[in-house]
């Protein structure tokens, strides 16, 4: 689960990192009646959407006045950002943030996140702040420094000097960049983060350590025994199909082609949209319609893959193994005599209880394509549709 | 010889009472697993499925010898029921459960290394050695002993290629789902290490998808081993977006790796024959195999 920056910031603080004060809003008055309280020369307005690259797209700007301020918020508000993160159809700026400006002397970058291949916590380190660590990563991997520590209560001091070591700050610098890494393993532990990225991270010209942004990634798993990182999620910033599916434990994913698929299992689910590519067309969605399919949880997955108004075909696979192909085909029937399906259906069924599920779906008034096969499926959808 | 199980391996249940447990504990008993208990706190001293109840692992290991266990509690418990079986000094721990906080597994990777104990999953099917011992979610109907040993991150695709390896009658040793999660108990590598040293296994199918390293990790050890045996893989996600979680926990594309194409790249490069198809991962083996 992704938050806003001004969220994060709020987190960050509450762990005892030292962020820029600032203010949020949902609409300009609010916003330019909050903005008036910072005691600033120049104001940071800050389009809050869950995607990086907002500054190249003008989603960041500095006034040097409320009444500037006025103007670029209003500007700002509502209008549609395009970053490499958003795709081509960009996100819509929904809420601002302004926050006091800070004069910057030097730029630092700062990440912690779950290492995979060491069952770890790392943290990444560079003195190239500001930039897409990706980029640093691929052009000057030697600027770059990643430091693995265990899973505790707190880091050590130790581990916070190795850390911070490429900033090359001076004995008082250091000891606030120690007080943000303590913090930042503090909040990652507290919250269950999967991800938390300051970048940049600043000594300004007073000498002092800032997070001036920050990006949090949390553990979907984890979200019952952290009840106030829920509150903070922002359904404005999600799919609204992808949303209706979590509500019926369906995993799904949007795509661009034209063939839906409902398949059971994340592997077998990705497996089947790889082979409809294999024969030239490509899948319209990701579906793990899960273990045990009730006719609702079907019925609602059929739904939402035909509320995608691309989709010229289906093509339903299920390997039987908890789940009972029976059960599936009489979801399927049930389903089709509530919602239409005006496009060609195709249906594989293998393992518990396969010969069952036929029969049902054979004896059937419905109009719909039998499969032997995985192979035979993807071929018999692809001609289908064509 | 399998791998891990067979049919003297003593089996008990955490969560034995309970919905899941019930099934897939029935299910092993008739696919003539060696269940010998269960586990569920406060209902200690009762019978189920004509097998003693326990109200600890540390109990059930005392009373009945318990070698393995399978995990079948809900995700906020999962961790503290898999730490209680390494406390216990249980060898084999099989987690099916799915959603455990990858927090908790950070703390459950500490506590196994330099433990007697191995973990496999979570968010798993488990582990079968057909026709000795089922440990897990997997049909057992598809199965029939053989030669192959399978290693993969995924269910229902392991079911695929079982089945396809059944069907042209190669057959299975040992098949192992390690998991669909980012931080699991048991990898590839050691999986293959196990089929590499297992006299049964004759030939290697390792299932893969998007998402993390550990496909290139193992292709490289495969590379290196002193003993070869013919392999074959597949890597699933080849048309996933990236920066999407694909229903697994584990399966994204992020910061430019993890993607499929790499992988198998990798894998060809390691001397591993990759299925192009998933339709065609027993083919592939049994041509692999009759050259």
């Amino acid at each position: 689960m992704n938050i806003h920056e001004h969220q994060a910031k709020q987190i960050l603080k509450k762990y005892g990192a030292v962020v820029p004060e600032g203010v949020f809003a949902l609409n300009v008055d609010e916003l330019i009646e909050k903005a008036k309280a910072l005691k600033t020369e120049k104001y940071v307005l800050k389009a809050q959407i869950h995607a990086g690259g907002r500054g190249k797209a003008g989603g960041v700007k500095i006034l040097n006045s409320i009444e500037e301020l006025t103007v670029a918020a209003k500007e700002l508000l509502g209008k549609t950002l395009v970053t490499h993160q958003t795709g081509p159809e960009g996100r819509e700026v929904k809420r601002l943030y302004v926050e006091e400006s800070s004069n910057i002397d030097k730029e630092f970058y700062l990440s912690c996140l779950v290492d995979r291949a060491s069952s770890k916590i790392a943290f990444i380190s560079s003195d190239q702040g500001g930039m897409d660590i990706e980029e640093v990563a691929s052009s000057s991997p030697e600027k770059i420094i990643t430091t693995k520590v265990d899973m505790d209560d707190e880091i050590s001091e130790s581990d916070c000097e190795k850390i911070i070591n490429i900033f090359n700050l001076n004995e008082d610098a250091k000891k606030q960049a120690i007080t943000v890494i303590k913090s930042l393993y503090k909040m990652f532990v507290g919250t269950d983060a999967n991800m938390v990225e300051v970048n940049p991270l600043i000594l300004t010209k007073e000498k002092k350590i800032v997070c001036l942004d920050a990006k949090v990634n949390f553990d979907s798993n984890a979200l019952f025994r952290n009840p106030e990182i829920v509150e903070l999620r922002d359904l404005n910033e999600e799919d609204p199909t992808e949303i209706e599916a979590s509500k019926h434990d369906l995993a799904y994913i949007k795509l661009d082609g034209s063939i839906g698929c409902m398949v059971n299992g994340a592997g077998l689910a990705m497996a089947t949209m790889d082979i409809i590519k294999l024969y030239g067309q490509e899948p319209a969605n990701f579906l793990d319609v899960g273990g045990g399919a009730s006719k609702e949880k079907v019925s609602a997955a059929l739904k939402i893959i035909l509320s995608d108004k691309n989709v010229k075909g289906i093509l339903i696979n299920i390997f039987g193994g908890i789940m009972r192909c029976d059960v599936l085909a009489q979801g399927v029937v049930d389903a089709a005599k509530e919602i239409n399906i005006s496009v060609p259906l195709v249906v594989r069924l293998a393992g518990t209880n396969f010969k069952e599920g036929k029969e049902i779906l054979d004896n059937s008034e419905l109009k719909l394509i039998s499969a032997e096969n995985l192979d035979d499926a993807a071929k018999k959808i692809v001609e289908a549709i064509k | 010889m399998s791998v891990l199980v067979n049919k003297n391996t003593k089996v008990i249940c955490q969560g034995f009472t309970g919905s899941h447990g019930t099934f897939h504990s029935e299910q092993a008993i008739k696919y003539g697993t060696n269940l010998v208990g269960g586990v569920t706190p406060k209902k200690g001293g009762q019978k189920h499925l004509d097998r003693p109840v326990f109200n600890s692992v540390l109990e059930a290991k005392n009373e009945v010898g318990a070698d393995a266990t399978m995990i079948y509690v809900p995700a906020k418990f999962a961790a503290a029921a898999i730490i209680e079986a390494i406390d216990a000094s249980i060898e084999l721990i099989v987690c099916i459960t799915e959603g455990i906080p990858i927090q908790d597994m950070l703390k459950i990777r500490q506590k196994l290394s330099g433990s007697g104990s191995r973990l496999i999953g979570p968010n798993c099917p488990g582990i079968i050695t057909p026709d000795e011992c089922k440990i897990g979610i997997m049909p057992g109907s598809i199965h029939k002993r053989g030669s192959v040993g399978i290693v993969s991150r995924s269910g229902t695709l392991t079911y695929e290629a079982v089945a396809q390896t059944t069907e042209n009658g190669l057959g299975q040793s040992t098949c192992i789902g390690i998991g669909g999660d980012p931080i699991n108990g048991t990898n590839f590598i050691d999986c293959l290490d196990l089929f590499l040293n297992d006299s049964e296994t004759e030939s290697i199918l390792m299932i893969g998808e998007i998402g993390g390293t550990a496909e290139e990790e193992a292709a490289d050890f495969i590379k290196n081993h002193k003993i070869k045996k013919p392999i074959v893989g597949f890597i699933a996600g080849i048309t996933a977006p990236p920066g999407r979680r694909m229903g697994h926990a584990g399966a994204i594309i992020s910061g430019g790796k993890g993607g499929a194409e790499d992988k198998i790249k990798k894998m060809e490069e390691c001397g591993i024959t990759v299925a192009k198809s998933p339709s065609i991962i027993g083919k592939t083996l049994f041509d692999k195999l009759s050259n």
